[in-house]
């Protein structure tokens, strides 16, 4: 179905002239696949269905070939991102100290459960096994902040400072940096 | 190479350097039981299935990725290796499903036969029964069924997409337990670069990977008394469909494939072969055409619908090229419900079209949108040779001592050159036959150019030599469309089919088909020619009638519009 907004071709330009950037600096070959997807990751956010079939027709691989490749690794994702990534340690130390509960009042403040987006694409959800921090269990880590020791009732607070419009973080909320 | 000294089950052999211990065992005469190996893909060494010993080292080998070296001793029957060979089976069934009974490759499946031959009972079949994959069964589409279940990932699927075909449709994806082997975000197979050659279908080992069966449909219309219910079957299924029924590769059962299809109910069986031959006189006024009026080559031919697909989706800017005549499939139906409608006096809307095909490509050729011309969908229904063995077998019809039968008339004659069409490099012959005898006046000798990848000839017909390519395999094919793409093809004739090999090496035929079986398939075809009286399509009396009382001439006003169809630029990738 074409657009009849008449901008059509603006538009498409507007999209993929990023990617035929970023793919103009690789070879026309499977070695530059990761690379390529993980630029493109980059910058639309997470690799759209269009966009993964520019990138096999560039590199000469099939679409089944690139989707093999995205979906054997966890780094690539093909649904949208949400603006902010949160990650919920379960590892044994924060399992101890309540992470449990942490995780279960962040999927209360956002609706979502683990594994989900926020439908306005702030917050995505994840649960990680470690991440090294277990001195501070429970802990989390928003994009790349680490807060920890956390409470169920301290966790909306951490969260609202990603909210749009809070773009800069209060390291004040941030019980912890690393 | 240098040869080497090993030990195999103490027996010492002298083998070449570089090849794996499974070949050696097999040259020794040592069967290795294996599941994941392919003979014509290459190694994978996944499923562990053909354990055996280091003695030496008391180290377990996948014996067909292991490379053989001097000295080596190995016993392929010690407990060590016996134990793992089934511990490793036990654990392929531990997330199968294990519903033989309910299953369309119960018989022929080597996961069930491996089973059996180690004699693994319920216990072992339970032994570490765990979790199953719960996946959708992926039937969209008209010529494949997937079923990520029964899959036990031994990739010979994704092998042969890619390194036979060149399509790559299949692949691996996610990992882990989750790994299945799928299409690219799922999409159906019609929706995607895939061939529907079912070359998939054919390697896979358990019935992961299915023809959509339209059994149902054809008993319902062969059950409905107001359907007049037409069969044609393709050339290769008189020299393969026997071996369904335990007889050798290429024997030809003509007469009891007929009698079979009658006893199954068909109002009329016909031969493909007879619009094989039509084909060959549309195709081949259409070269002569080409090459009298100096028109773009080369011709390449298009009765192959797993190949059209192919160029359709990844050489759209070629499709110029390609013959524009019908399959022998779709036209046979087109004049099934017009020409010959009429000739019984039967109306066409009560006619239901049958044809038995050696592959799964022709499922979706029936479906396209450009076959309609007859008025109605022109091919109602298609069964692969698979298929229809099992319809004759549900009738329990003791197929070998039937009784030889003959076809129909009045389209029953057909020619030597269609029988071949039926292997790699027939459709050339058969059309070079025609088009040396109307352009010269004279005979062509056999071209023979075997059966293997890539093969060419020259030509002489009136003075002028012709350069010919016939390929099978889609991978090769590919080769010669990119020179034809940057400029360089010397060829004036390109027949391309799908299948290595050919039809006779079709994704619907029967399982399993090693380069063995299909060298004999053909030969199979090639002694039925030799013995047919008509050995050209245009000597053909029922198509030279044909023409008389219905098309006027090849590339007549009627053939065009009933025998001609156009092609699809797919965007897919």
């Amino acid at each position: 179905m074409n657009c009849i907004c008449g901008h059509a071709q603006e538009s498409y330009a507007k999209y993929f002239d990023p990617l035929y950037s970023i793919l103009s600096n690789y070879s026309k070959d499977e070695s530059s696949l990761i690379p390529v997807l993980q630029d493109a990751q980059d910058h639309y956010g997470y690799l759209p269905l269009d966009v993964l079939k520019e990138i096999a027709g560039y590199l000469g691989l099939s679409l089944g070939k690139v989707y093999g490749v995205v979906t054997f690794y966890s780094q690539f994702h093909l649904q949208p991102r949400g603006r902010n990534v949160i990650r919920v340690c379960t590892g044994t130390a924060c399992h101890v100290r309540g992470g449990a509960e942490v995780l279960k009042a962040i999927e209360n403040e956002l609706g979502i459960k683990s594994g989900g987006t926020t439908d306005d694409l702030e917050f995505t959800l994840e649960t990680v096994a470690c991440i090294g921090a277990c001195g501070l269990a429970p802990v989390i880590m928003v994009n790349d902040d680490t807060h920890g020791r956390l409470a169920p009732e301290t966790v909306a607070m951490v969260l609202n400072a990603y909210r749009t419009k809070g773009e800069e973080v209060s390291r004040a909320t941030s019980h912890v940096s690393h | 190479m240098s040869k080497i000294t090993i030990t195999i089950d103490n027996q010492q052999i002298q083998v070449e350097n570089g090849i794996t211990v499974l070949e050696a065992a097999r040259e020794a005469g040592i069967e290795i039981p294996t599941l994941c190996y392919h003979p014509d893909l290459s190694l994978a060494g996944s499923c562990r299935v053909c354990m055996v010993e280091d003695i030496n080292s008391h180290r377990l080998l996948a014996s067909c990725v292991t490379p053989v070296t001097d000295g080596m001793q190995i016993s392929t029957r010690s407990a060590a290796a016996r134990r793992a060979r089934k511990l490793n089976v036990e654990l392929l069934l531990a997330n199968h499903p294990n519903d033989c009974l309910g299953c369309g490759r119960s018989g022929s499946c080597e996961l069930q036969k491996l089973a059996a031959d180690m004699g693994i009972d319920r216990k072992g079949v339970d032994r570490f029964a765990g979790q199953k994959r719960k996946r959708a069964v992926v039937d969209q589409g008209y010529s494949l069924k997937r079923d990520p279940n029964k899959c036990i990932l031994c990739g010979r699927c994704v092998r042969v997409c890619e390194e036979v075909q060149g399509v790559m449709a299949l692949d691996f994806a996610g990992r882990g337990f989750d790994a299945i082997v799928t299409t690219a975000f799922d999409l159906p197979y019609s929706e995607i670069n895939c061939a529907e050659c079912g070359q998939c279908s054919v390697v896979c080992p358990v019935g992961a990977i299915t023809e959509i069966s339209e059994i149902d449909r054809v008993w319902a219309a062969l059950d409905d008394p107001d359907k007049f219910v037409v069969v044609q079957t393709a050339p290769s299924i008189q020299v393969s469909i026997g071996e369904e029924f335990g007889l050798e590769p290429g024997t030809i059962v003509t007469g009891k494939l007929i009698a079979a299809l009658k006893r199954l109910g068909f109002d009329k069986v016909f031969s493909t072969e007879f619009s094989a031959d039509l084909t060959i006189l549309e195709e081949g006024y259409e070269f002569i055409n080409k090459i009298t009026n100096s028109q773009k080559l080369p011709h390449i031919t298009s009765c192959c619908p797993g190949w059209v697909k192919f160029a359709e989706c990844n050489y759209p800017d070629l499709l110029d090229y390609l013959s524009t005549a019908k399959s022998p499939q779709q036209m046979f139906s087109t004049i099934v419900k017009t020409y010959y409608a009429r000739q019984i006096g039967v109306d066409p809307a009560s006619i239901f079209t049958v044809s038995v095909m050696p592959c799964t490509a022709k499922k979706f050729e029936k479906a396209r949108a450009e076959h309609r011309d007859s008025g109605f969908q022109d091919t109602d229904a298609v069964l692969t040779t698979r298929e229809l063995a099992r319809m004759i077998k549900e009738l329990g019809l003791d197929f070998i001592n039937l009784e030889d039968a003959e076809y129909d008339q009045i389209m029953g004659e057909v020619s030597g050159a269609a029988t071949i069409f039926g292997t790699t490099g027939g459709v050339t012959e058969a059309a070079l036959r025609t088009v040396k005898e109307v352009l010269a006046g004279e005979g062509l000798d056999r071209l023979d150019l075997g059966l293997m990848g890539t093969r060419e000839a020259q030509v002489e017909i009136a003075g002028r030599t012709y350069n010919v390519a016939v390929v099978s395999g889609l991978s090769n094919a590919a080769k010669l469309l990119d020179e034809i793409r940057a400029g360089e093809s010397k060829y004036d004739w390109i027949e391309v089919m799908a299948c290595p090999h050919g039809c006779i090496g079709g994704g619907g035929q029967p399982i399993p088909g090693s380069f063995d079986t299909k060298a004999r398939r053909a030969k199979g075809l090639a002694n039925i020619d030799q013995a047919k009286q008509i050995r050209k399509s245009h000597q053909n009396p029922d198509v030279i009638r044909l023409y008389e009382e219905f098309l006027g001439e090849p590339l007549g006003s009627i053939s065009h519009e009933l025998l001609h169809t156009s092609y699809q630029a797919r965007d897919v990738r």
